[in-house]
């Protein structure tokens, strides 16, 4: 079902869990998926011996992948008009990761223009500490 | 990322949509698709990233015959005259190695499975700032359109962030953010 514009109001929110208990196969699939191969993401052994991290830790384009669910859940399917976020800290084997979603504006086009409304949400990912991941913002074309 | 042609696949959206771990049928379900709003399998919103596999250069993809970075008879396959003290590749789904700071796109059309793209990239803005624990940060930006292959219509524009560290960070690289 497409969201209207009147189904909405500033400071509304959705909440989800996004990531479960991150597991390193998880990260397998997503470098499989991707393509990006990056030993940091998968070879523990590269990675704690020679890059010098604790563990392998999650691509920064899966927590945003993951976070784009509460969204695209939210809005409705091939409505995004944008999205974007910002890698505010690493995400590691066992994480467990709830994005939320709020709503920033509602934009309504003059009457007669022919323009679909806007919606501008805001988007926070924080880990199982309360710690943000990821932040950003997305805009989803809405029914009038 | 570059790719001449970059086919967008229902199985490679099925498997994508499975590594994120979203469910919504609109990513596997041909069924359900045809009866949504939208009438197609589509992509998840960062599928283009899966260009990656259709860049014959793309540096984080181990080539046939050559050496890799990651482990296998020792913890490296870096030869040894090649390291630099600081380990091997780094690198990051951002502007061409370092960290991946931001990631930004737009959609002009939902992507659908079928549709087929080309991908071309363009080096963007660059800044520095100076972060607490790991010097000057070099902050660049990449810009990739994706164009529907046979018709040249924008389909997504990405715009990606990356960040090179002066110093080898141990734990908890900065995001954008530190300053």
């Amino acid at each position: 079902m497409a969201l209207s514009a009147s189904d909405l109001c500033v400071g509304d929110e959705r909440t989800a869990v996004v990531v479960d208990n991150l597991t390193r196969t998880q990260l397998v699939q997503y470098a499989g998926a991707s393509g990006d191969y990056n030993p940091l993401h998968t070879d523990e052994v590269y990675t704690t011996q020679v890059a010098g991290y604790p563990s392998v830790f999650a691509h920064g384009m899966l927590s945003m992948g993951a976070t784009a669910r509460i969204i695209t859940d939210w809005v409705g399917d091939g409505r995004l008009l944008s999205y974007g976020v910002r890698f505010v800290k690493q995400v590691w084997p066992g994480d467990t990761l709830t994005a939320r979603a709020t709503v920033v504006a509602v934009q309504v086009p003059a009457q007669g223009s022919g323009d679909h409304p806007v919606v501008e949400l805001a988007v926070v990912t924080t880990n199982q500490h309360g710690e943000e991941v990821v932040t950003g913002t997305a805009t989803a074309r809405l029914d009038p | 990322m570059s790719a001449q042609r970059f086919p967008v696949e229902a199985a490679q959206i099925m498997l994508f949509a499975r590594a994120i771990g979203d469910p919504n049928p609109i990513y596997s379900d041909e069924d359900h698709a045809l009866a949504s709003e939208v009438g197609s399998v589509i992509a998840p919103p960062t599928f283009v990233q899966s260009s990656a596999q259709h860049d014959p250069d793309y540096h984080l993809r181990p080539k046939i015959g050559e050496p890799w970075f990651g482990s296998g008879r020792e913890p490296t396959g870096v030869p040894r005259q090649l390291r630099n003290g600081s380990g091997g590749g780094g690198g990051g789904g951002g502007g061409g190695g370092g960290l991946h700071a931001e990631q930004h796109y737009q959609y002009h059309r939902p992507l659908r499975a079928g549709d087929t793209l080309s991908a071309v990239t363009r080096p963007g803005a660059t800044w520095e700032k100076v972060g607490r624990r790991s010097g000057s940060l070099h902050f660049s930006e990449t810009i990739t359109e994706y164009r529907d292959a046979a018709t040249g219509e924008l389909v997504v524009t990405a715009r990606a962030v990356g960040v090179r560290t002066e110093r080898a960070v141990t734990q908890d690289p900065p995001a954008s953010r530190e300053a």
